[in-house]
């Protein structure tokens, strides 16, 4: 199956959070209302009913005036360390097109996942204790539709297609900036987590932290050792648990399991 | 816009000015982006704050609120002194060929023709030099020194880099990096945009400049070819409607209102139908008898003949120099020499300056009629006091007001049909999405149920003007409630001989066969049916016309002007901007902005104007022939030009009690009011998304000023003018930079508009800060550029 990808050319971003709302509408998230914090951002961070979010950097280097805006969401890595990390077999799935997707019904709330990500995407909600991100619009994509937030951008900053062909798009427009005088224009393409499925084109591509993205993405080795050589150590705990299950169903009876969802 | 919105992708360079459509525009703002990434076009952005557009044009430039003048003027100068202008376009398609009367002339601030007693020019001096057939006199050569060319070059001399640098607060380099740019559009093969909005209209020099911004095109050659033009962005879906439809001082389709002094259609006729100018001057507005003469048998129907004038005399006539636009209105209203008022779509409260004095005038009404989708602060103005909290301390409590407010629900967009019409110009027909909801109906029915009601009140009971409303034709299927499509055949006409839609203006009669309700929209609905519900996709130019999309007024043109675009042979400048050619026996391309089979030199290009080419010096506005650089009404500094005239000498100031201005010794610090992406003027704080994205009123400061009173990003602030006074929590930011101005340090005080005692988030009117202080040719107030003062709050 196609790896499908989103690319954002920065470079045509206005800030207008017009993505922002259509993640919002698109997934029914309640519409609440921020808090001032000397910013035109909508709210200081992510959240567990906010998973679309333009980041505003402001930068006033030797009179040379920049206003940065990208947007932050999950960036779908080819390795994605929130996949490595989650305990729960069957919360974090990744799809054979490339979308990591959370499912809530298998979601202990652990918050492995946010520790393991290198990007800082996952959100827990402290009322439903489930952890929530970007699904690249896992529902619409297999419905044959394009992403939600990039089906509103106004000015063609958000692309939905291929990732080969994206990252061949970006490479060009990086070329193109180049060749306008951003001699430092590059793509940011998720390094140290295999590539992401979410790809920037970026005017400042050596300081992808003045965008709000961080330098070197890597997965902390707490996780990469979780399911590296530390998993046969998972395996034994895992053992233990299901002997513990056990157990517990000779004491007393079996648990019972609703739905179509039983193993 | 003299072009269209999918027209900015021809260009090469686009000036950004007293606007910003990156968060005002977003969805038209992707032509600005194609423009970049396909043709390599260059943005520049000129505005006091670095904004949202700056933050992605190639070049900003800083310049204080109120000197946008000053900076075109720099660059009018700027494209003169190096030669820089489109010479052959110049000759061919201006009147800087004209001749003057050696009796214009301008110094110290005031042009000739100035009554320092009446406040007030005669504008006989401003005239051209007519010979004796009553037209122009011309040296081509433009040599002449009384050529408006040579007056030209004299009048903004004085603009020089540095002068420009002193008024505006941008560095002298600053100014020549984007002048550059700006003027390098002035040769054959290369072409230029300006896009602006209410950053340029509201000031109280806004229409001279405009004048200079076109000046500026026409002097580079960019008016009339795609990608070029001077555009106004219109910040409601509608708002381009509600003008050409005549909803501000004028009658549909531009037509001036009659005056006391014109007692007959013949009289209003003769003065308002312009003579031509020129012996090949085609004089367009020539043919006002038909269009008015339509216009009055749409509205008369049978009871418009022509022996009573075609009903002329049921018209209501303005005084001979009476003013009714906003400020004039609401001053009398506050005079209490107003009994009611219908306020349909508009919240005055909110978006009138002086909020505390649209209050006060509000409460001397016996009524008020308020139609709105929401319940607005107009319409609950009466609870000001204690909703508008400690903001209108001299405002009466809601016991001693004696208006009764009638709060009619009305339909919102997408509950009613009818064509919106853009900044394109295009009308474009849509249909309801969903019925209104409870009780709220469309404007239709709501104007309907009233004139049908007030008429059968005056037929019950007789009254002064019973007549006027008697002899108005009401053809309607259900009179409570025309249907919009019944309106918009009315007003594209109808030829009554053959009782055929008309096929556009061209047929009009100044006889009575025919009626037309806008003649500029004449051609929208014809014997074909609807053409603005057409969507058809194709164009053949490959310049993104698309003339089978929805319908353009005048006449399905897209690019304005367009005979322009080609030069006195009717060949186009460039072939890369070619949008109408001659073929040898007609023009082909967009429908082109002249005769379609005459010659290309049997006419001036400019076919509307009595000049028959468009004109750099005019008599037509107020304040001068040529616009020059006054100070904003509140000023930090004097003009640098002319101290003893800093001020336009003829722009309107109230004087109610309500109204007092203010000095840069109380008042040191130049504000600003605007827009944010997020929002939608007033309306969208009873919107859950908008609100979300943008919840809470700020105040935007300059580090600088924040620094120098101890203010940090968050902490509470208050912004004080003569007027009134705002509180919130201050956004500390870079992006508005201390500029220099005449030696002395000025900061700018950035205020977003949105906030009101009324909807889902809550906060202070912007406009409680504002003056009355209007512009004298279009009565737009300055919202842009008046003083105030920041205090940190305990």
């Amino acid at each position: 199956m196609t790896t499908v990808a989103k690319l954002i050319d920065t470079t045509l971003c206005i800030g207008c959070k017009a993505c922002e709302v259509a993640c919002q509408e698109w997934n029914e998230q309640e519409f609440t209302l921020g808090v001032f914090a000397n910013t035109y951002q909508t709210l200081p961070d992510l959240a567990p009913n906010f998973w679309n979010l333009i980041k505003f950097n402001e930068e006033y280097k030797d009179g040379a005036q920049a206003w940065l805006m990208a947007k932050y969401q999950c960036m779908h890595c080819a390795e994605p360390g929130c996949l490595k990390a989650c305990p729960s077999p069957g919360a974090i799935v990744q799809l054979p097109n490339g979308i990591v997707d959370f499912h809530q019904d298998n979601c202990i709330g652990c918050g492995y996942c946010i520790t393991g990500c290198p990007f800082d995407v996952p959100r827990l909600s402290p009322t439903t204790k489930k952890v929530y991100k970007c699904s690249l619009c896992s529902d619409r994509v297999g419905a044959g539709l394009t992403p939600a937030c990039i089906r509103t951008c106004p000015t063609n900053c958000l692309t939905f297609g291929a990732r080969a062909d994206l990252v061949q798009i970006a490479n060009q427009r990086a070329v193109e900036l180049k060749a306008d005088g951003h001699k430092d224009a590059g793509v940011y393409d998720g390094p140290g987590v295999g590539g992401t499925n979410v790809i920037y084109v970026l005017k400042h591509a050596s300081t992808p932290e003045s965008y709000g993205l961080p330098k070197d993405p890597t997965i902390p080795w707490t996780v990469a050792l979780w399911k590296g050589p530390l998993k046969w150590v998972a395996n034994a705990a895992f053992i233990g648990t299901a002997v513990g299950a056990m157990l517990h169903y000779l004491k007393f009876g079996p648990k019972e399991v609703h739905g179509d969802k039983a193993d | 816009m003299t072009n269209g919105w999918c027209d900015i992708a021809n260009t090469d360079v686009v000036l950004v000015m007293g606007g910003n459509p990156a968060e005002n525009h977003p969805v038209g703002f992707r032509f600005v982006m194609e423009a970049k990434r396909k043709r390599k076009a260059k943005l520049i952005c000129v505005d006091p704050r670095f904004n949202r557009t700056a933050a992605v044009s190639d070049s900003y430039v800083p310049l204080r609120a109120g000197t946008d003048i000053a900076f075109l003027g720099g660059l009018i100068h700027y494209t003169l002194e190096n030669n820089l202008h489109h010479e052959d376009y110049v000759k061919a398609h201006t009147n800087a060929a004209f001749l003057l009367r050696d009796d214009y002339g301008f110094e110290a601030g005031h042009f000739t023709g100035w009554n320092g007693e009446k406040k007030l020019y005669d504008k006989t001096s401003w005239q051209y030099d007519l010979d004796g057939s009553g037209f122009a006199k011309v040296d081509e050569t433009l040599q002449n020194p009384r050529s408006v060319f040579q007056a030209m070059k004299r009048h903004y001399a004085r603009y020089t880099p540095e002068k420009v640098a002193e008024i505006c607060g941008c560095t002298s380099e600053e100014f020549t990096g984007a002048a550059k740019v700006i003027c390098s559009t002035g040769r054959a093969g290369k072409v230029g945009t300006i896009l602006y909005a209410l950053g340029w209209t509201h000031h109280s020099h806004s229409v001279q400049l405009i004048h200079t911004a076109a000046m500026l095109q026409l002097l580079l050659g960019n008016i009339g070819l795609p990608g070029g033009g001077v555009n106004a962005q219109r910040g409601h879906a509608n708002i381009q409607g509600s003008t050409d439809m005549g909803a501000w001082n004028m009658l549909p389709g531009y037509l001036r209102l009659p005056r006391a002094n014109h007692q007959s259609l013949e009289e209003y006729l003769k003065a308002t139908t312009p003579k031509p100018l020129r012996p090949n001057s085609m004089n367009y507005w020539g043919n006002t008898p038909k269009f008015a003469t339509s216009l009055l048998k749409a509205y008369y129907g049978p009871e418009a003949k022509k022996e009573n004038g075609f009903g002329f005399h049921n018209l209501p006539k303005l005084g001979e120099s009476e003013n009714q636009s906003w400020g004039f209105f609401f001053d009398r209203m506050h005079r209490k020499e107003m009994q009611g008022f219908i306020s349909f779509g508009m919240n005055p409260v909110a978006n009138g300056p002086n909020t505390e004095k649209m209050l006060e005038a509000l409460a001397q009404l016996e009524w008020l009629v308020v139609v709105e989708n929401f319940e607005t602060e107009t319409a609950s103005f009466w609870n000001a006091k204690k909703l508008g909290d400690k903001f209108y301390p001299k405002f009466v409590d809601a016991a001693a007001i004696k208006t009764e407010v009638l709060l009619l629900p009305a339909a919102c967009f997408a509950e009613k049909d009818g064509a919106f019409v853009n900044s394109s110009r295009w009308l474009q027909w849509k249909k309801a999405a969903v019925p209104p909801p409870g009780l709220a109906k469309t404007d239709n029915e709501i104007i309907g149920r009233l004139f049908t009601a007030v008429r059968a009140l005056y037929e019950k009971e007789g009254g002064k003007g019973a007549e006027t409303l008697k002899a108005m034709q009401w053809n309607y299927a259900k009179p409570e409630a025309p249907a919009l499509d019944e309106v918009a055949r009315e007003v594209n006409g109808r030829d009554h001989t053959t009782n055929e839609q008309l096929a556009g203006f061209a047929a009009l009669k100044d006889d009575g066969t025919t009626s037309c309700g806008n003649w500029i929209y004449s051609g929208s609905w014809t014997q074909a049916g609807n053409q603005m519900a057409r969507r058809g996709q194709e164009d053949p130019t490959g310049l993104g016309l698309y003339p089978n999309y929805a319908w353009s007024w005048p006449a399905n043109r897209r690019i304005l002007y367009n005979r322009a675009a080609a030069d006195s042979d009717g060949k186009p400048w460039s072939a890369s901007h070619a949008t109408i050619k001659w073929d040898g026996a007609r023009w082909t391309g967009d429908t082109p902005d002249y005769k379609g089979d005459a010659k290309p030199d049997q006419y001036g290009a400019f076919i509307m104007l009595p000049e028959g080419v468009a004109k750099f010096f005019t008599a037509d506005l107020a304040e001068g022939p040529f616009p020059e650089h006054y100070e904003p009404a509140e000023s930090p500094v004097a003009n640098a030009l002319h101290p003893s005239v800093s001020f336009n000498p003829v722009a309107p100031v109230m004087h109610s009690s309500a109204d007092t201005l203010g000095d840069a010794a109380k008042f040191p610090y130049v504000a600003i009011t605007y827009r944010l992406t997020e929002h939608f003027h007033f309306w969208t704080k009873h919107v859950a998304s908008g609100t979300q994205l943008q919840s809470n009123f700020f105040i935007e400061l300059p580090a600088a000023l924040a620094r120098e009173k101890g203010i940090k990003g968050g902490d509470n602030v208050r912004v004080t003018s003569a007027r009134g006074s705002v509180e919130g929590p201050a956004l500390v930011t870079e992006r508005m930079r201390p500029l220099k101005v005449s030696g002395k340090t000025v900061y700018h005080v950035g205020i977003p508009i949105h906030w009101g005692y009324i909807g889902r988030v809550r906060g202070p009117l912007v406009n409680n800060l504002t003056p009355s202080v209007f512009d004298p040719n279009s009565g737009t107030p300055e919202y842009k550029g008046f003083l105030v003062n920041v205090e940190k709050m305990a």
